[in-house]
């Protein structure tokens, strides 16, 4: 197993709140990676410091053998960090295609000049980014909505067309927020069967999670977050037997 | 190949129903209307610098004016007697769109963090202090001329010609209004083709994805400063070219031109035509423009031929006119008379 994300020691505090103490984990190459713990535990926040948005205060995290700069969040996406976001953000006015157009947006490369002189370049890459965002689309099975745009989208679309887009971004890792928050069973299942698909085709998937259920039936391997810090990781069924999860999950 | 002649043969006739426009207009109202039709064309390629900042990148300018003033001024200084220097306009044109390029980096680079009412603020700030300066710089070194302006500004001339000289084509006369018409119609349409490319790009995606949610367009990838930037300088370089023509045709330029209800109005046009559509843009710069004229010579023998006598003051008649057509309009319209519909576009199956 070779790791592909390493974080050390992830420290950020809001005003007088600490809300992750020295995170550090280990996340290898083509597994399912979950992450859970109670609400306020610091999941999304780590998440956040881990994409770029947020400032840390401390630690550091090494990607495929380079360390991540952390400092700007479309630099990680282009070391090859692609997020979705808890609250679905998608540019509301723009069609489902333009949004995962918008994905390629760093593996592409035309400039001004290109894009006004129409240039032979300008009109292979604009091919290329439509076909692959088509392709994506189809990939997330929301190939016939391509048209619609992204607001009018019923809500399970809208998680299906957040992921394309992000697969659009080519990344190593896939950073999904709670992708399952707000879905029924069926779509909670054709959710399941989706990321272990992404993985299958090679993408490293982590994944934020409250439903205890869906994560534990999908992960390799779990870490737990209470109060900011790490309390337990490995796979799901020895985690589940932690004393420390059941109390944090359960209450002391 | 059928949709392709089509194409053409569309875009044959707007160009030939374009050049008709001026003679058409002479000879039925008079050379007032194509000056009119000028002052349109100036407006419509101001609107559709603002259109990036504001249409697509979402960024909320009440300074724009200020980029129009450099390139008007960078023209007078560069071509007249106020410094003895006469550039051509080919030279001057350029330029001016550069260096307004690089003031639109100037406004946009301290501003980078903010949105809305704070970016605003900041850039109405902008395009007043551009104004203090072209209002003071008279001394210690007389570089504007302060608030007397520069006068005797060299007309454009292309291949020798002024513009301000009527010619004679075919034993028909055309005046010099109608010159700096093909001259500014020219001039627009390079820039709406130039608007339309790169709506079409990956930059003109970035920018629409800024608006749409900053956050999330960062996460895609985005490099949100540079491709701020990129919409600040776009932007102000048109606003730089359209300036230049300005001052070559009026002749004149001083400070009172580039207030802050310049800036103001260009944005109404941007905003009630239809913002991020280029052809509503268009349509408001139009509308903007010529309406105001129409109920300045229209008013009085309308209430002539109504009333007997002139009630209202066609002078302010005509300014409040215009504000109930600015309220009606976004009451009832409130994405403006001809909103962007990129699905509409998507649909037709490119």
């Amino acid at each position: 197993m070779t790791p592909l994300l390493e974080a050390r020691a992830i420290s950020k505090h809001f005003g007088g709140v600490q809300a992750l103490t020295d995170v550090s984990l280990t996340i290898n190459a083509g597994e399912i990676y979950g992450l859970i713990g109670p609400n306020g535990a610091g999941k999304t926040t780590f998440f956040n410091v881990l994409t770029g948005l947020y400032p840390r205060d401390g630690g550091e995290v090494h990607f495929n053998g380079a360390p991540l700069p952390l400092g700007s969040p479309h630099a990680v996406t282009q070391a090859g960090v692609a997020r979705t976001f808890q609250n679905i953000r998608l540019f509301a006015n723009m069609t489902a295609l333009e949004n995962v157009m918008v994905g390629r947006h760093s593996r592409s490369r035309i400039g001004v000049a290109g894009a006004v002189l129409r240039s032979r370049g300008q009109r292979e890459e604009e091919h290329d980014i439509r076909r692959r965002a088509n392709e994506l689309l189809h990939y997330v099975g929301i190939a016939d909505r391509h048209n619609t745009l992204a607001r009018n989208l019923p809500y399970g679309d809208q998680r299906r067309l957040e992921i394309a887009r992000a697969l659009a971004t080519e990344p190593r890792l896939l950073a999904l927020d709670e992708p399952a928050a707000g879905m029924n069973a069926t779509e909670t299942t054709a959710l399941k069967t989706l990321i272990e698909g992404i993985r299958a085709d090679g993408t490293t998937v982590l994944l934020i999670e409250h439903d205890v259920k869906l994560v534990m039936g999908l992960c390799d391997r779990v870490a737990v977050l209470d109060y900011g810090a790490k309390i337990a990781e490995d796979v799901p069924a020895v985690v589940k037997a932690n004393p420390k999860v059941i109390e944090a999950y359960l209450g002391a | 190949m059928s949709e392709k002649r089509k194409a053409f043969l569309g875009t044959a006739l707007i160009g030939l129903a374009l050049a008709l426009l001026p003679l058409v207009v002479g000879s039925a109202l008079g050379n007032t209307w194509v000056r009119v039709l000028d002052y349109a064309l100036l407006y419509i390629m101001l609107a559709l610098g603002l259109n990036i900042v504001v249409g697509f990148a979402g960024l909320l300018d009440l300074g724009y004016i200020a980029f129009y003033a450099v390139g008007a001024y960078l023209y007078a200084l560069l071509a007249s007697p106020h410094f003895g220097i006469h550039w051509p306009v080919w030279a001057i044109l350029p330029l001016g769109a550069l260096v307004a390029g690089l003031f639109g980096v100037l406004l946009g680079a301290p501003t980078l963090r903010l949105r809305g009412d704070y970016l605003a603020i900041v850039t109405l700030g902008f395009g007043e202090i551009i104004r203090i300066f072209l209002n003071n710089l008279n001394q210690p070194v007389n570089i504007t001329n302060g608030p007397k302006g520069i006068a005797r500004i060299d007309p454009i001339s292309i291949g020798g010609q002024p513009l301000s000289q009527s010619i004679e084509v075919f034993g028909f006369t055309l005046p010099g209004v109608t010159l700096y018409y093909y001259l500014f119609v020219v001039l627009a349409m390079v820039i709406v083709v130039i608007g339309i490319r790169l709506q079409d790009s990956r930059i003109g995606r970035a920018w629409v994805a800024i608006r749409e949610d900053e956050v999330a367009a960062k996460a895609c990838g985005i490099d949100t400063r540079n491709v701020k930037l990129l919409a600040f300088a776009m932007g102000a370089s048109f606003g730089g070219i359209a300036g230049g023509l300005f001052a070559g045709f009026q002749g004149f330029v001083s400070p009172e031109s580039f207030g802050l209800l310049e800036s103001v109005m260009v944005l109404c046009m941007v905003v009630l035509g239809g913002m991020g559509n280029i052809a509503g843009v268009i349509l408001g710069g139009l509308l903007l423009t010529v309406l105001p004229e129409v109920f300045r010579y229209g008013a009085a023998p309308v209430q002539q031929a109504l009333f007997g006598k002139v009630v209202l003051d066609p002078e302010s008649l005509r300014m409040l006119l215009f504000g109930l057509a600015l309220i009606l309009v976004m009451i009832y319209r409130p994405a403006g008379l001809w909103p962007e519909a990129r699905h509409r576009r998507e649909l037709s199956g490119k």
